[in-house]
């Protein structure tokens, strides 16, 4: 009987399962495991009796959802939405428009200097985001700043000047990689599409506009999806910004609040239920974007 | 054969003994001496702290205690090294040995995360003054740590451009803020001081002056008092001076500090007395032309000081070997030969009182003003401190946060204060403390 069944998935017995444990293990130990984790710390909290010295007075009890109401119900975890979403703005916006300009302009058939153009814009993503903030720090700072000497006269730390100043240095150190992505696209596209374009007398503008664009906005897609994820988790500026200036607070951003409740106020129960509000939110928006443009980017019915 | 196995049960017999002798140090023995840790074998402690030079002070006790080998691992220092220990603690592996400052005991305590070292420090109360030896028992009747420097604070001023600007040194806080309207009015780029919002340390010290009791304890509850009139009092009057526009709001400790210090732009500094070593790595150019005084008083005749940080060494619970290292922390701290060595190496302020005696020389960067360390001894005196509560770190948090914020809308710093008295009370009501009305 055995010679009469068809051979498939059924046939291969164990083997599938074999090559599929690495990463079951992987993702259950490194992932899995402390998300679950996190989500059992977020139903707790701690409970003290009395002054609270001395052994065995403080204890770890069942909270139930209170740290989900209070992390919702908290005016500074939105107020921190809000400034991440100015900021994300002018981060999203500036960063992958200089991205897309750049690597259309590299790709470009009159380009000179091509080769020292796209390492020089892409070296800033080699520095690290606290060395690159300091570095800029030094720079807002009014009375070190060399842009003094020179005649301007802005003060770059104050309240209103605060978020464009820390965009500028994620947009600094992400342009460089994000071109590199969009350009590393273009080079795969046949260049017998721009022949074909020429010929039909379209300019180089009417090339970049009409077919490397819309060519490459899968790839834009996912720098995209890639830039509103690092703009949610932004946390190094305003962490490495904040000694310098009165203008940030502890709880700029909202991974800086889940900072400062564990390691600063000692709270891990609740700073477990914000980040996983957090999560939620992120994977909401990346998804969601992805849902909106997914027909455009990848011909899906 | 025989006489193997003979060795075998002999051994058996021996390791037993040995692991009741340890094991009975460990939990009762009043005082650990030599031979019992030596009966233990020799045991390495790990020991965070940023105290400069400290593992050159550790290299002279490891050489004479090779049976307690300790482990310098040096800290980044203050708030962070107080959040990486209580996170180990939790996580059930801390160093044995910490240096905890005297505000963030109480948050170590209540976490579980320090030994009451009661038993081994029984002579040792002995070596240091009431005030401090109160901040490491929080007005129990435990020893959760052993004091190593105090920070009594004073005001540090530039004599050369006091003398320029023709300024008395301020007697009281109405003369300090006369001399800062004047100086600002002669130079407007130059300021008598500034207010920083990111120091709470320093702001608490100018409270105690001022007489506050942030925290106490009634019977099995706390009292909270962070806004009581003495600290409305300090706040407001810094509060009037920045919004006067005399008074600078740049913080501590950043680039364009050390700028207006090293280029005369900022006179004074109201701070502890581990100043100077602060002064001349940040102002090298400072050199000489600084001296110090009391600080201003309320009223005049008045003669009261507060603390700005200091610290202690604390053992964790969670040491196999508190014997060994209480043992340490005692000599590191009262040893003559130690507190010379924290003098002499590691700049600090020693709390014993035996510790005057290594203060000899004046510190360097003072050498203008050779009578610094008796100056230093009669201002000490006059410092009072408060009980810290048990969640400090909430407090001085909220304190950031706050004058942050007063700082930029130009609003009250009464106000501010408020916030951090709400705040406390908030945390410490949702994690259950009893406080008292």
């Amino acid at each position: 009987m055995r010679a009469h069944r068809p051979s498939g998935a059924r046939g291969a017995g164990a083997a599938p399962y074999l090559f599929l444990a690495p990463a079951v293990v992987l993702f259950t130990l490194f992932t899995a495991v402390p998300i679950v984790y996190t989500a059992y710390l977020s139903l707790r909290r701690t409970k003290v009796s009395g002054l609270g010295l001395g052994r065995g007075a403080r204890r770890e009890v069942f909270a139930g959802l209170d740290n989900y109401s209070a992390a919702l119900g908290d005016g500074e975890l939105w107020a921190g939405w809000l400034r991440v979403l100015g900021y994300g703005a002018i981060v999203l916006t500036v960063m992958l428009g200089l991205a897309l300009l750049f690597a259309l302009l590299l790709d470009s058939a009159h380009v000179r200097l091509a080769r020292f153009s796209r390492i020089a814009l892409f070296l800033p993503y080699a520095v690290p985001g606290v060395v690159a903030t300091l570095l800029w720090g030094f720079l807002y700072l009014p009375s070190v700043t060399p842009l003094r000497d020179l005649g301007v006269d802005v003060v770059l730390l104050g309240p209103g000047t605060v978020t464009f100043s820390m965009a500028n240095i994620a947009i600094w150190g992400g342009t460089g990689f994000n071109m590199l992505v969009l350009y590393t696209a273009l080079r795969a596209v046949p260049r017998t599409y721009y022949e074909a374009a020429r010929i039909d007398g379209a300019s180089e503008r009417h090339i970049a506009l009409r077919i490397k664009i819309p060519i490459l906005m899968p790839a834009i897609i996912l720098t995209t999806v890639f830039s509103v994820i690092a703009t949610i988790q932004v946390f190094t500026e305003p962490t490495a910004l904040r000694p310098l200036t009165n203008t940030i607070s502890s709880t700029w951003s909202p991974l800086m609040k889940v900072y400062r409740d564990a390691f600063v106020n000692g709270d891990l129960y609740s700073a477990a239920a914000t980040s996983i509000v957090i999560a939620a939110i992120s994977l909401v928006l990346s998804f969601g974007f992805l849902r909106v443009v997914r027909d455009r980017a990848f011909q899906e019915g | 054969m025989r006489s193997g196995r003979l060795a075998v049960a002999g051994a058996a017999v021996l390791a037993l003994a040995l692991s009741a002798g340890c094991s009975s140090g460990s939990q009762e023995s009043a005082a650990p001496t030599a031979a019992q840790t030596s009966a233990a074998g020799p045991v390495t402690l790990t020991y965070w702290s940023w105290v400069p030079n400290m593992d050159k002070i550790v290299a002279v006790w490891n050489k004479a205690h090779p049976d307690i080998q300790v482990n310098v691992s040096k800290q980044a220092g203050g708030d962070d090294a107080a959040a990486k220990f209580l996170t180990a603690a939790k996580a059930g592996n801390p160093p044995d040995l910490i240096q905890a400052e005297y505000q963030m005991l109480p948050s170590f305590v209540a976490a579980d995360a320090v030994a009451d070292l009661t038993s081994g420090t029984a002579q040792v109360k002995g070596e240091f003054g009431e005030g401090v030896w109160g901040l490491v028992t929080l007005g129990t009747d435990a020893v959760y740590a052993i004091p190593q420097d105090s920070g009594p604070m004073m005001l540090y001023y530039r004599k050369d451009l006091f003398e320029k600007f023709g300024v008395e040194v301020p007697k009281t806080w109405d003369e300090y803020a006369e001399a800062a309207r004047a100086v600002h009015k002669a130079d407007p780029k130059v300021y008598l001081g500034t207010f920083s919002s990111k120091d709470p340390g320093s702001f608490a010290g100018l409270a105690q002056q001022a007489g506050a009791q942030w925290w106490s304890i009634q019977g099995e509850s706390w009292k909270v008092a962070i806004d009581d009139a003495a600290t409305k009092k300090v706040a407001d009057y810094w509060g009037g001076l920045v919004k006067e526009g005399v008074i600078d709001d740049q913080p501590y400790f950043t680039p364009e500090w050390n700028k207006a210090l090293n280029d005369g732009t900022l006179l004074t500094w109201p701070s502890a007395v581990w100043g100077p070593g602060v002064l001349s790595s940040n102002a090298p150019k400072g050199k000489g032309k600084w001296e110090i005084a009391p600080l201003p008083q309320w009223s005049a005749g008045e003669n009261a000081t507060g603390f700005w940080g200091g610290s202690s060494t604390a053992v964790a619970q969670k040491s196999p070997n508190q014997a060994a290292a209480t043992q340490f922390a005692t000599w590191l701290n009262t040893d003559p030969e130690a507190l010379s060595l924290l003098v002499t190496e590691g700049a600090v302020y020693p709390a014993a009182t035996k510790g005057g005696a290594a203060l000899t020389s004046a510190p360097d960067y003072f050498s203008n003003q050779p009578d610094f360390w008796q100056q230093t001894a009669a201002i000490s005196a006059t410092a009072r401190g408060f009980t810290f509560g048990p969640d400090v770190n909430v407090t001085y948090n909220a304190f950031k946060d706050a004058f942050d914020k007063a700082l930029q809308n130009g609003s009250s710093f009464s106000d501010a204060v408020g916030v951090m008295q709400e705040t406390t009370v908030a945390d410490m009501q949702k994690s259950g403390f009893q406080l008292a009305r």
